[in-house]
């Protein structure tokens, strides 16, 4: 296994942010954590691909996006209803760690048995990838505040992202431009929601979102 | 033979400058001046001198913890390659001996603490060996990555040459270990951010209240023995993160004793920029830091 | 032509964010909706339209393609009219973000139509995701904050997992050895060298992805919420076109397995899928307090009635494209019907709203021929799709799947049954305080045509349709 190949170091970096946002409760941490994610998987197409227009383009727009603008995003919906911690998930913080350690395992041993090409084998792309939608789905399940669940929705999309890396001709840089827009404006429409929740619940527990049901 | 009397002479006289380099580096922090470096020795030797009181409630039991607590690191540091002096004692499995020899000092000093009846030693017991049950998987899992990396259940050879080639073949898995034993002295020698050792208020120490009642010489080998803990336990640390060796003893001699001064800087700086967890959250931290030496199994394994 | 279809509710929705009169805002919606229709017909009659230049072959207009902008564009016209309105009942509140968004909502639903390349696909439905996510807060109450929440965070997993499946079906070129792209016909011609397990895990999360969106049981939660808080011109487009675009989407991921020849195991799922919607949506009419709610499990029956007559195969893929366009424009009547009866009464539940006859004849009427219509009651138009279907069942010998089929929608019959005659007929209650909201030619004008054309439908159905809707089938009977 080529290990100090910079690539692989940066995935690493990207699971020990996960384990991290998993265990955290304050939601600047958390934030912030979020963006660093995005900063460091937006520049691994420049290793992966070298630096060519297209992925020169794709890494300075995806940095752009999942660095400094969702981030920006999210701050200020948090700084307007002034929430600075999240509450106990349903789970617990440790179980969800277990959980999510045990996801990431997982995610190592299965991906050793997927029928890689040549190329790809051994390589610690897909192994993260699985472990960070683990995470952003653990996320999204086992947090209360609208916050985290639109941070595990994000923490999910970099998942997916880094999938779609070992696929670069696939996804002309159009796509990936509409989805990083999409992704963009998803979330300016979450912050808004959010806003509205808290005016009209005077919190952001969604837990209070219980009302309809059968 | 060598290797033995270079042991006990590290051990037991370059043990006490540790706590008086964090002090001061804390205090260089601080902007203060500080105690001296020798500071430590100056405390034991007072404390040797001193008299003894011993409350009428205790049994044999006070007495033997700080005796255990000052005997149990000398016969660890035995085990443990100090740099690139190889351990006298090695046997195959010497890692879980070495494990369980501090759970003996910690159960020894936990029973002398519970022995005097006073409740806020009982606290402090209570807590301290919560916090040392969390951290002993950690141990446990980062001795297995170094057993498979070094193929052998010895101490001596986990440390031993293998491990510059293992920092080729496993780098990642190698620095998530460091950093997991790195918060296992912490926890272990009761530092920030788990126990504040200069704290004076009861109801928040940790280690500090199970020592409370000892006085006299006692006090000075639990003193000691902390300081001979902290040796052992860095002396891991200092290893993994200087695996060469130079070949000539007189030097790997001095390479070590400036690694472990440098693990002691670093320990201060880690003291002086963060604060004391909530007594809440160093459990989660605790098993944060497992799961991380497992997951460093995990990248291992595949 | 095709340019124009996108660009026209795009430059709508820009130009009525700038416009500052909410007064004439929105009477933009019936004028981009108008020439929305103008255009879809120009581009139906094309016949096979060159793709657009610029834009390569990713936007290419196919049968499929025609039949579903068929019937977005006639219900988006419609509601435009409606929506003109309930825009003036609701003056108070302001329409700004409500008119532009719905525009943008139009052309985001009209890119997935004729989108030929799955990363657009994928880039407009998510569009119609948020697009529409403000227009269900409308409301502005508590509970449809509850509802957009839970439709936004939903259905975005959902396309998030959609988009999974798509680097899947890309991976599964790259492990086949076949060329990686996402662009529709490249799939397709080579699809049959794909590797299998890539393709089929591929499936499976664009299945949920797209099943999400569309609404299939079990990832249909955030129907009812939805539904139940929109108001009801928005919920009759969700039902009627966002429903429909979803299940195109659904209808590609059949195509790619079928030209990758495991198009056996894509049926079942299908298949499944659509039996499990039907006992959801049959488990949960059954005394259905708010008649709002009642029309989401509506969709997702029909959701499941389409996905069981595309995985039958033979003349069942006629019935359910047919089904397409009777769904939507009935969906349509009982939507917007309901909507009006919601606001006469200011409540949805089954115990404040009797006797919507006396108080509001129209619109309950509507909605009770509504009501017969959806649940395949001849002479309507989804009678006879529905009829098509279960013939292509029987005769394809699935008698299991054909019984249950209809033990629920006999159950559904009954249950919705007592929901609606409850609404519509008895006595009014003792009203608290009068709203005052009349039935004016606006707001029943819509539900009513649309009413006839189904109508009209169940009776005849005209030649250009029938050949639209064949074609559209014929798409997926195709093997390469």
């Amino acid at each position: 296994m080529d290990n100090y190949n910079p690539a692989n170091m940066l995935l690493l970096l990207v699971i020990l942010f996960n384990f991290f946002l998993l265990g955290s409760s304050r939601l600047n941490a958390c934030i912030r954590t979020v963006a660093i994610q995005g900063g460091i998987l937006s520049l691994l197409p420049l290793f992966l691909h070298g630096f060519s227009g297209h992925s020169l383009i794709l890494a300075g727009g995806a940095f752009l996006l999942k660095g400094i603008a969702i981030p920006f995003l999210l701050l200020r919906a948090i700084r307007q209803v002034h929430i600075r911690r999240e509450m106990e998930p349903l789970l617990g913080y440790v179980p969800t760690l277990l959980l999510g350690t045990l996801a990431t395992a997982g995610a190592f041993i299965f991906s050793d048995r997927l029928p890689l090409i040549e190329i790809h084998r051994g390589s610690l792309f897909i192994p993260v990838g699985l472990a960070t939608l683990a995470t952003g789905f653990l996320m999204l399940i086992t947090r209360r505040k609208a916050i985290t669940q639109a941070l595990g929705y994000l923490i999910f999309e970099n998942g997916v992202f880094i999938f779609g890396m070992l696929l670069a001709e696939a996804m002309p840089l159009m796509v990936e431009a509409g989805v990083l827009l999409d992704l963009l404006v998803a979330v300016f429409v979450m912050g808004i929601v959010m806003h509205q929740i808290n005016r009209e619940f005077s919190t952001m527990n969604t837990d209070q979102l219980s009302s309809l049901r059968e | 033979m060598l290797e033995l009397l270079l042991h006990l002479f590290l051990l037991l006289g370059l043990s006490p400058l540790l706590p008086g380099v964090i002090g001061k580096t804390k205090a260089l922090f601080a902007g203060r001046t500080g105690p001296p470096f020798l500071q430590s020795y100056y405390d034991i030797w007072k404390l040797f001198g001193k008299g003894l009181v011993i409350s009428r409630t205790t049994t044999w039991v006070f007495r033997a913890g700080p005796v255990v607590g000052l005997a149990v690191p000398v016969l660890a540091a035995l085990l443990v390659p100090f740099g690139a002096i190889s351990a006298p004692l090695s046997f195959t499995g010497d890692l879980i001996f070495f494990v369980y020899l501090f759970g003996l000092a910690r159960f020894f000093t936990a029973s002398a603490a519970m022995d005097t009846g006073s409740s806020f030693e009982g606290m402090g017991a209570a807590r301290e060996v919560t916090f040392s049950c969390l951290a002993e998987p950690t141990v446990f899992f980062s001795f297995i990555v170094l057993a498979r990396l070094s193929g052998s259940l010895a101490l001596d050879t986990m440390f031993g040459p293998a491990l510059y080639t293992a920092w080729q073949s496993a780098g990642p898995s190698l620095i998530l270990v460091v950093a997991c034993l790195f918060v296992v002295v912490l926890v272990e020698n009761c530092r920030i951010p788990f126990d504040d050792p200069n704290t004076h208020l009861e109801l928040t120490m940790i280690h500090e209240v199970m020592v409370l009642d000892h006085s006299g010489p006692d006090f000075g080998m639990i003193l000691y023995g902390a300081a001979m803990k902290l040796f052992v336990l860095g002396a891991l640390v200092v290893r993994l993160v200087f695996p060469g060796s130079t070949g000539n003893l007189l030097l790997d001699t001095l390479l070590f004793a400036g690694g472990m001064l440098l693990l002691a800087v670093v320990i201060g700086l880690v003291e002086s920029t963060m604060a004391r967890l909530r007594l809440l959250r160093v459990p989660q931290l605790l098993v944060g830091t497992m799961l991380l030496s497992f997951f460093s199994l995990i990248l291992l394994l595949r | 032509m095709i340019a124009a279809i996108l660009l026209l509710p795009f430059c709508g929705g820009l130009a009525a964010f700038c416009i500052p009169s909410d007064r004439f805002r929105p009477l933009l919606l019936p004028v981009c909706g108008l020439a929305h229709l103008v255009l879809t017909f120009f581009v139906i009659q094309g016949g096979q339209t060159a793709p657009l230049p610029m834009a390569g072959n990713w936007i290419v207009v196919d049968s499929f393609s025609r039949l579903i902008l068929l019937i977005v564009s006639l219900l988006f016209c419609g509601c435009s009219f409606y929506a003109v309105g309930y825009l003036r009942y609701r003056i108070v509140w302001g329409n700004r973000i409500f008119v532009s968004c719905l525009l943008i909502f139009l052309a985001a639903m009209s890119l997935a139509a004729v989108a030929r390349h799955l990363g657009l696909l994928w880039v407009a439905v998510e569009a119609t995701t948020v697009a529409s996510a403000p227009l269900i807060y409308y409301n502005r109450n508590r509970l449809s904050i509850e509802a957009t929440w839970k439709y936004l965070i939903l259905c975005s997993v959902g396309i998030a997992l959609a988009m999974l499946g798509i680097l899947f079906v890309a991976y599964a070129a790259l492990a086949g050895g076949a060329q990686v792209s996402l662009q529709f016909d490249d799939i397709l011609r080579g699809a049959a060298n794909y590797s299998t397990p890539w393709l089929r895990a591929g499936f499976v999360f664009l299945l949920v992805g797209f099943g999400t969106k569309a609404g299939f049981a079990p990832l249909h939660t955030w129907k009812p919420d939805a539904y139940g808080e929109a108001p009801g011109v928005v919920g009759a487009l969700l039902a009627g076109g966002l429903t429909s675009v979803a299940f195109l989407a659904l209808l590609r991921t059949l195509q790619i397995m079928e030209a990758a020849g495991d198009g056996a195991m894509a049926r079942e799922a299908f298949l499944a899928m659509g039996l499990v919607s039907l006992g959801f949506a049959a488990v949960f009419v059954i005394r259905q307090p708010d008649f709002k709610r009642l029309l989401a499990y509506s969709s997702v029956e029909h959701m499941g009635i389409l996905a069981i007559g595309v995985a039958i195969g033979g003349v069942a893929t006629f019935g359910a494209m047919l089904h397409l366009l009777n769904n939507a424009l009935t969906k349509g009547v009982l939507f917007l019907a309901a909507g009006n009866i919601h606001r006469r009464f200011a409540s949805k539940r089954v115990g404040e709203v009797q006797g919507a006859i006396t108080l509001v004849p129209v619109s309950a009427s509507l909605f009770l021929l509504g009501f017969l219509a959806i649940t395949g009651s001849p002479p309507f138009a989804p009678f006879i799709s529905e009829f098509t279907i279960l013939r292509g069942i029987f005769t394809g010998g699935h008698y299991l799947t054909g019984g249950l089929f209809l033990f629920f929608l006999a159950v559904i019959f009954i249950g919705m049954g007592s929901t609606v005659l409850s609404v519509v007929f008895g006595t009014p209650p003792e009203r608290k305080g009068d709203t005052n909201y009349r039935e004016t030619i606006m707001t029943t004008g819509t539900p009513l045509v649309l009413l006839l054309i189904i109508l009209i439908l169940g009776i005849y159905l005209p030649e250009p349709v029938w050949s639209l809707v064949a074609e559209a089938a014929a798409l997926l009977e195709v093997k390469p």
